[in-house]
């Protein structure tokens, strides 16, 4: 029993801190790819060819069903040339965008279907349809559960230090491996954690309720 | 058949002990998050300020920072600190069941503030006590909202369990991954693994739906044919564990 | 009592002593009812005499729903007392002989004089008809299960309902989960019954049902009535009072014959215009 060092708490706060970037650049890049891929997807699942919509619906739903760390680590030891960073992001994109898809598909299926007749009605193109009228509407819906992944993906992001990414924790776990402080180290990977997420989900909370969610 | 194939049927023994390690993380962590969440939910709806207040801080605490943290931090942080040292698999269970439960009792408390009010009226007016409201009428109602959402933080915990070997709990993913050293084999490893996790929450899945059929038959609701093998709502899943949720 | 085998027989009838206030079951004492800066109820005084069955008639939102919720206990007077049966509902004595407000424990003895049907039933939906009716009456009275068991199929073979006893509440109508709503609340042997608006919930053919039955329970027992109606029939069948209300205060109450036939007060005439 050593107890808690405060001197190497105060060594270890800027190595932390200095993970954070990373860690918010990996959460920011992620949810940004994971916005715009679940959008694609939600799209192509509303194709009219089964051909289309089965293999993607399954893929997804494999994706969903399967952990974040073992498709990251698989990835990084698969892709060996691509650096750790870019299969970070890229993979978090993906495995949430199995999840932002669906909420997507749910804000499309929530546009009522007289829009899409009226869209008809007018000869608007496929393009001007999506574009003009359904997106406009289901995205404004969409907008709150995004931000809750984000805070999910954020959560989720010390998962990238397994696969030798610099972010928060990986430096915290190097200064305890270094150090023999873990104790301290990941006190303080904790304490900025719940220091950034907590007031982002109060914020998240009120936008929901702004949103009449 | 591949090197990582017969690799695997060399060593079923060992497949069969890191899959046992996996279930039983996520069988008894699940069963450490659904007690934490009905005794953190419950303090919740208290009416002393005080209760609600304790159970907030824990909550918040336990959502707000990652499980990941609380995974290491019991593993590499507590023993120096307080000469209590858990096993791998006993921090994979006590880590799970902090981190589920705090999100569980966001469930358990949303059913039962969703339960009509009307119904409770019902109970004062038959002059039931507090507890017995609670326990004849609330809870027996409330319990079929939470299963839809139960299954989906289930599924989480399950795809957290490989975090176990990071912790050197000697899981599925680290048997896996000493079969894939030794063969080569990446791409088959580690679809293989992902392919049992599939499996896995597949069967989780429709353990829950069967689960949920036999509650709601006991409302006289409606089941719905073939409502056995629909997977989980993903929209929902966003509700739970996202933070955001109420 | 408990061995009794239908609770709803007539007993030695109160004697119908005149109301001023000895003889009063329920008696409201300057009740005030406010949400926020709403007021429900204005210094509210009437009483009830036992055995009597009362009709509440006036405009929506003119608190008669409030009197019932307030008698139940599932809402607190602001202002005011009510007493039930000479001793304070919502209040206990204080050594100094005050009142203050009560505690849970108070309230749970209060409520055993009481029992309240719902305008929307409120049905258990996690019980079964049977248990909905045995419940209570085994987990707050210590009834056994046998007895309880066969006084329920007494009541609902009063309410009609004998064969629905293992039907759950979502496989019966409105007006045959209304019976089992009253043959619930009964088989907690109430000295008084509230009855909130319980058929403006129902198809209209299914209203007549109702009102027969509840026609019964009041001409062979002596429980005491309290009802909040548009039904004015029933009204007139049933109670021997009828208190008109509007904006929280009593404006006329009388025997039905005269407040539907001479009414005196203006509200009451264009309230009764309105209405049949």
């Amino acid at each position: 029993m050593n107890g808690f060092d405060w001197n190497a708490a105060g060594d270890v706060l800027p190595l932390v801190l200095r993970g954070f970037e990373v860690t918010l650049l990996a959460t920011v890049l992620g949810t940004l790819v994971a916005a715009v891929l679940g959008l694609a997807v939600a799209v192509a699942g509303r194709a009219p060819s089964r051909f289309v919509t089965v293999p993607v619906r399954a893929v997804m739903e494999f994706i969903r069903s399967t952990p974040l760390l073992v498709q990251l680590v698989g990835a990084a030891a698969f892709f060996t040339s691509v650096e750790p960073l870019t299969i970070g992001i890229v993979v978090l994109g993906i495995h949430y965008a199995a999840y932002t898809s669906e909420v997507y598909r749910a804000g499309i299926d929530g546009v009522p279907k007289g829009q899409w007749e009226a869209c008809r009605a007018l000869s608007l193109s496929p393009r001007r349809t999506w574009q003009a009228v359904v997106l406009p509407q289901a995205v404004r819906k969409v907008l709150p559960a995004l931000g809750n992944y984000a805070i999910s993906m954020f959560k989720e992001t010390p998962f990238l230090a397994v696969i030798t990414v610099q972010e928060m924790v990986f430096e915290a776990r190097r200064y305890g491996a270094d150090h023999f402080a873990y104790t301290e180290a990941f006190t303080l990977a904790g304490l900025v954690f719940l220091v950034a997420s907590y007031p982002t989900s109060l914020l998240m909370r009120k936008l929901e309720k702004r949103l009449g969610h | 058949m591949s090197d990582f194939f017969s690799a695997l049927s060399d060593n079923l023994p060992q497949l069969r002990s890191g899959l046992w390690v996996t279930l039983q993380a996520t069988v008894l962590g699940s069963l450490l998050a659904l007690l934490l969440s009905f005794v953190l939910g419950l303090m919740a709806i208290s009416p002393m300020l005080a209760v609600r207040g304790v159970s907030r801080v824990v909550v918040e605490f336990f959502r707000g920072t990652s499980l990941y943290i609380q995974l290491f931090w019991l593993y590499y942080a507590m023993p120096p600190l307080t000469g209590y040292e858990l096993t791998p698999l006993l921090c994979g269970v006590v880590a799970f069941g902090l981190n589920y439960g705090a999100y569980g009792s966001e469930v358990v408390r949303g059913a039962i503030n969703s339960v009509p009010r009307a119904q409770h009226e019902a109970a004062v007016a038959l002059n039931l006590t507090p507890v017995q409201r609670m326990r004849k009428v609330i809870l027996p109602q409330a319990w079929v909202q939470m299963i839809p959402p139960f299954t989906n933080l289930l599924i989480q915990l399950l795809k957290c369990t490989p975090l176990l070997w990071l912790i050197s709990a000697a899981d599925l993913m680290t048997v896996i991954q000493q079969l894939r050293d030794r063969t080569g084999e990446t791409l088959t490893a580690y679809l293989t693994l992902l392919a049992v996790y599939f499996v896995l929450a597949y069967a989780l899945t429709l353990l829950m739906n069967l689960l949920e059929r036999t509650a709601k038959r006991r409302l006289g609701l409606p089941t719905g044919a073939g409502s056995l093998l629909r997977t989980r709502s993903a929209v929902d899943a966003v509700a739970t564990t996202a933070g955001g949720a109420r | 009592m408990a061995t009794e085998p239908l609770p709803l027989q007539k007993t030695a009838a109160a004697a119908p002593e005149d109301a001023a206030g000895t003889d009063a079951l329920v008696r409201f004492d300057r009740v005030v009812k406010r949400y926020g800066d709403h007021v429900v109820l204005d210094e509210l005084d009437f009483s009830v005499r036992r055995g009597e069955h009362v009709t509440l008639i006036g405009p929506s939102g003119s608190g008669k729903t409030t009197i019932l919720r307030l008698l139940m206990t599932l809402e607190k007077v602001s202002g005011g007392v009510i007493w039930v049966d000479g001793a304070p509902l919502s209040h206990v004595r204080t050594p100094d002989g005050g009142l203050k407000p009560a505690g849970e424990k108070h309230l749970r003895e209060a409520r055993k004089k009481i029992g309240m049907v719902f305008q929307q039933f409120n049905l258990f939906p996690n019980m079964k008809v049977l248990q909905n009716i045995t419940e209570a009456p085994i987990s707050v009275l210590g009834m056994d299960r046998d007895e309880a068991e066969s006084r329920a199929r007494e009541l609902l073979d009063l309410v009609g309902l004998a064969g629905k006893i293992d039907a759950h509440p979502s496989q019966l109508s409105g007006g045959q989960q209304q019976r089992v709503a009253i043959a619930r609340a009964l088989a907690m042997r109430p000295e008084i019954l509230l009855l909130d608006e319980v058929t403006s919930a129902l198809d209209p053919e299914l209203v007549a049902g109702v009102l027969d039955l509840l026609s019964d329970i009041a001409r062979t027992t002596d429980i005491t009535m309290l009802c909040v109606t548009h039904e004015m029939n029933f009204a007139r069948d049933v109670s021997e009072k009828v208190l008109m209300f509007d904006a929280g205060r009593v404006v006329e109450a009388g025997p039905p014959e005269k407040i539907f036939t001479a009414p005196e007060h203006e509200r009451t005439r264009d309230f009764l215009d309105a209405v049949l």
